[in-house]
């Protein structure tokens, strides 16, 4: 390392002058064969819900492979597969809801001994009050088996872990982000 | 270098050679390089941020990944935030431009830079916004580029006024452009604010000061450059941003 990173600074309350995008939230087009709504909701350390964020998510398709030209495993070849949602919203009511396939396992680094990755979804979290994104993943909570083989779970306290995985809803599945509290989503450092 | 189109929703634009310019891993950041998540002067920071420590993520394929997006499809003029209407916006007329670098000093060609900001009276074009500065009806406050070969960004916009806040009694923001970068990877995302040169609110504003150490937060704020005024046209600023590098080893471990 020879130069030092940029700082990071908040999105503050006007990110949606900005930011949001009308196919933002659409991680594949809309009638995709499998496409599923993720949806959920966000509340702050008191438990209200957070009426102004900024949701990113990054994942692989369900062949586990990204819409990215790196080349590590082969880039995805779903049509249309973008695997990046942006949902932001600046006076909701702390749902987001996104558009995307469930992603399939994915392959580990050799560090990790070529562990399998459960399937899985990298979130980024931004908002006023925030000065830095809090980072968090879903999991999907039937997959119980692949979960119990996942490299990065497996750092995770036990008892903490139920706050990663997203419940089946309504064909698509719902995974709420706490911030603080008894049931504190898992937030990860990169 | 490669052309590569997809069909919505994503347009993946290929302007590097992906296996030989990207990292297989990213450096893990000392302490202090980023703001506290918890910073009580910063009000809003108490109900917003984790109790709980943050968990260490081996860097797996996915954060090394990333979007690598003309989206929101970016137009040849979406870099000129004061050609957006039907007249000319009223302020100063700056060019604001710089490079994208990571931390080795190579700099990212192909990423993708988004802007947001407030009028000249600092006023942001918002709902939310209700503080009684005027608006411009010739300014949104909106752009985006993405960076060219050299890791090259440029906007021209019109130079933000501080404005008020309700932090505190008698809280001002500093004048600032709000910045956004993918980056390549997942693992480079960052969001982050350009200060101006000599502001005085600097002493005063907690979210300038949630960065902790003093040459850290010098490298939010822009220069002067009489190099890229532009004469009977523009001042200028310039700015560089700084974005995770490779890791000293691939997939290095926490000790």
């Amino acid at each position: 390392m020879i130069f030092d990173t940029t700082p990071s600074q908040t999105v503050g309350p006007y990110f949606a002058i900005g930011l949001p995008f009308e196919l933002g939230p659409f991680a594949v087009p809309e009638g995709t064969p499998g496409a599923i709504h993720i949806s959920g909701t966000i509340y702050d350390g008191a438990g209200v819900p957070i009426p102004d964020f900024l949701l990113e998510t990054w994942q692989a398709d369900p062949e586990g492979k990204f819409a990215d030209m790196h080349g590590y495993g082969g880039a995805s070849e779903l049509g249309g597969f973008r695997g990046f949602a942006r949902y932001g919203v600046e006076d909701g009511d702390g749902t987001f809801d996104i558009v995307t396939v469930k992603p399939g396992p994915v392959a580990a680094p050799p560090i990790l001994a070529g562990a399998v990755q459960a399937p899985h979804i990298d979130i980024s979290v931004f908002a006023r009050g925030m000065l830095h994104r809090c980072v968090t993943r879903i999991y999907f909570a039937d997959e119980a088996e692949a979960n119990a083989a996942d490299p990065a779970l497996a750092r995770v306290p036990v008892e903490r872990r139920a706050t990663l995985l997203a419940e089946p809803h309504n064909g698509g599945y719902r995974f709420d982000i706490r911030f603080q509290g008894p049931h504190e989503t898992v937030f990860f450092a990169v | 270098m490669t052309e590569e189109r997809r069909t919505e929703p994503g347009e993946v634009r290929q302007i590097y050679d992906p296996v030989a310019e990207t990292p297989t891993s990213y450096l893990r950041e000392p302490e202090g390089a980023h703001p506290p998540l918890d910073y009580p002067p910063y009000k809003s920071t108490s109900l917003r941020h984790p109790k709980q420590p943050l968990v260490y993520l081996p860097q797996t394929i996915t954060e090394i990944t990333g979007p690598q997006l003309g989206t929101p499809q970016v137009g040849e003029t979406d870099n000129d935030l004061t050609i957006q209407h039907g007249g000319e916006p009223i302020g100063e007329r700056i060019i604001v431009s710089g490079r994208v670098f990571d931390t080795e000093g190579k700099p990212l060609r192909g990423t993708l830079v988004e802007i947001w900001q407030a009028n000249s009276a600092g006023r942001y074009k918002h709902r939310w916004d209700r503080w009684p500065a005027p608006l411009d009806p010739n300014f949104s406050g909106a752009g985006r580029c993405i960076t060219d070969n050299e890791g090259r960004y440029q906007f021209t916009t019109i130079k933000p006024g501080p404005y008020p806040w309700g932090n505190h009694y008698n809280a001002w923001r500093p004048a600032h452009i709000h910045f956004s970068l993918l980056g390549r990877a997942f693992a480079q995302r960052l969001v982050t604010q350009m200060y101006f040169p000599g502001d005085p609110f600097f002493p005063y504003d907690p979210i300038f000061n949630s960065v902790r150490d003093a040459p850290a937060r010098e490298r939010m704020i822009s220069s002067f450059s009489i190099h890229r005024t532009v004469p009977k046209w523009a001042q200028a600023f310039e700015w560089d941003i700084y974005l995770r590098g490779p890791g000293a080893t691939p997939f290095e471990e926490a000790h």
